[in-house]
């Protein structure tokens, strides 16, 4: 789970430039790069969870 | 010698009072029994920070209009690194001051997780840390926020406002910082007693808040230093209009205390001391990315926010996410720069659509790539020399584990002198 959530982390981050370099108008890009953005939220929750989960183990 | 330049020195000479007064807020807020570890770590981390920054992190950071590698990609060079002569050939007579800046800039990074991993972390893994920090990651990321790379160039390449603005190192600094707070708690997890099955998290409290709260005044005077260099180097604002990013330091900062002093007062019955103190210093975050570049109403209203939300964001790490933060790093340095690094594109001068986007792509580059490369690298190197100290010495405390005594020799009973003999 912990991959995955750096590997959205990525992934968010590269959404979000490339909607700079493959779209040209404002509004799209502000949509792509907040979207962006919000993938990123998902892989920060995802590597959060695996924390807690550890968490729980170590107990 | 130019007037600007006296003031650019009599500024750098005040400025190692912000790390200074940061050592002391987190040594305050420490267990008693690893407060000398605390502040001697403080000073080998800021050590290790300029000997590593000044042999090659300069260099790979250069400075605005310096030399560069650029990638060509979708038509456009995005310049990600410095290409200045390596171990210390890439400083001279011209560049020193604004090195001189930089390194207690990048020591006030490597101070940043110190805290947070405090009680737990070994001092040689934290100088390893260090080396990473302050040799590869920091200088790559202000090169692309203050030397002219991709983000500062934004403006230029994707007509985003004046692309990425980061006058007082919200994100050079603190953000980065707050994000190598995370990796490291992550990597350390609690510290023992923190966290028990089934029951609420144990509350360890600040061991002397009359540090905590001493080391805000003086992290203050650090700060104005701070913020007024940026905007002379960063933010091009010289002469009487400097003293404005002066006012709205203080009145981020004052905004940011006072709303913390309120919400800790309606949730808890009474003002806590240490909330406050971290809520000043939340203040401060912000204002490093709005100082230069808003009118005071709208610092002040950063500010508050700023403080307003700390307390209630603490709690959530701690209460949701089983985060063990003893100075609040994460919540203080890292969310507080990037809601001040937001409010730039809604609140700032040159606030617009444009502007917000290159906000947003900032702080997405924090998160999305700075923040896996600082855990990937933390969980290599804790391979490599493992962060966490031996349980019997975090039982012992760091000071006796590491450092062979405590800072507090006297502070024991001496039941002997009040036995007869």
């Amino acid at each position: 789970m912990k991959l995955a959530g750096l590997g959205l982390l990525v992934s968010g981050w590269i959404v979000a430039v490339a909607a700079l370099c493959l779209l040209p108008q404002l509004a799209l890009r502000a949509g792509f790069v907040v979207a962006g953005l919000l993938v990123e939220g998902l892989g920060l929750f995802l590597v959060g969870r695996a924390h807690l989960e550890s968490l729980g183990a170590r107990e | 010698m130019t007037a600007d330049s006296t003031l650019c020195l009599l500024l750098i000479a005040v400025l190692p009072l912000a790390p200074a007064g940061l050592a002391l807020v987190n040594c305050g807020l420490n267990r008693s029994r690893s407060a000398a570890q605390s502040l001697v770590g403080a000073l080998c981390l800021g050590a290790v920070a300029a000997v590593v920054y000044c042999a090659w992190g300069f260099s790979l950071e250069a400075f605005a209009g310096g030399s560069g590698y650029s990638l060509q990609l979708g038509g456009v060079a995005w310049n990600w690194v410095g290409a200045a002569p390596l171990f210390f050939r890439g400083l001279s007579d011209a560049s020193a001051p604004i090195a001189a800046f930089q390194i207690f800039a990048v020591s006030f990074v490597a101070l940043i997780p110190w805290g947070s991993g405090a009680d737990r972390w070994r001092l040689g893994a934290a100088c390893l840390l260090s080396v990473v920090l302050a040799g590869f990651i920091y200088p790559l990321f202000a090169h692309w926020v203050w030397g002219g790379g991709w983000l500062a160039q934004l403006g230029a390449t994707f007509h985003l406002g004046a692309g990425f603005v980061d006058p007082g190192g919200a994100a050079t600094l603190q953000g980065l910082g707050g994000i190598a707070a995370l990796a490291v708690v992550w990597i350390l997890g609690p510290r023992r007693g923190k966290f028990t099955r089934g029951g609420p998290p144990g509350a360890i409290p600040a061991h002397q808040i009359v540090y905590v709260l001493f080391g805000c005044m003086v992290t203050m005077v650090g700060w104005l230093a701070l913020n007024l260099l940026g905007a002379i180097f960063f933010a091009q604002i010289n002469g009487v209009a400097l003293a404005m990013t002066e006012v709205n330091t203080l009145l981020c900062a004052s905004g940011a205390v006072l709303a913390a002093l309120l919400v800790t007062r309606v949730r808890f019955g009474k003002p806590d001391a240490s909330l406050c103190a971290n809520a000043w210093i939340a203040g401060l975050v912000a204002s490093s990315a709005v100082a230069a570049l808003v009118p005071p109403g709208a610092a002040l209203l950063v500010g508050i926010v700023a403080g307003g939300v700390l307390s209630p964001a603490i709690e959530f790490l701690e209460l949701r996410c089983g985060i063990d933060d003893p100075s609040g790093g994460i919540v203080v340095h890292g969310l507080s720069a990037i809601w001040g690094l937001l409010a730039v594109g809604f609140l700032g001068r040159s606030a617009s659509g444009g502007q917000m986007i290159a906000q947003l792509v900032g702080i997405g580059t924090l998160l999305g790539l700075v923040l896996p490369a600082v855990y990937s690298l933390c969980w290599m190197l804790n391979r490599a020399l493992p962060f966490r100290a031996h349980p019997h010495g975090e039982r012992i405390g760091m000071d006796l584990h590491e450092l062979g005594s405590g800072a507090y020799p006297e502070f024991v009973m001496h039941t002997d002198e009040f036995i007869p003999h």
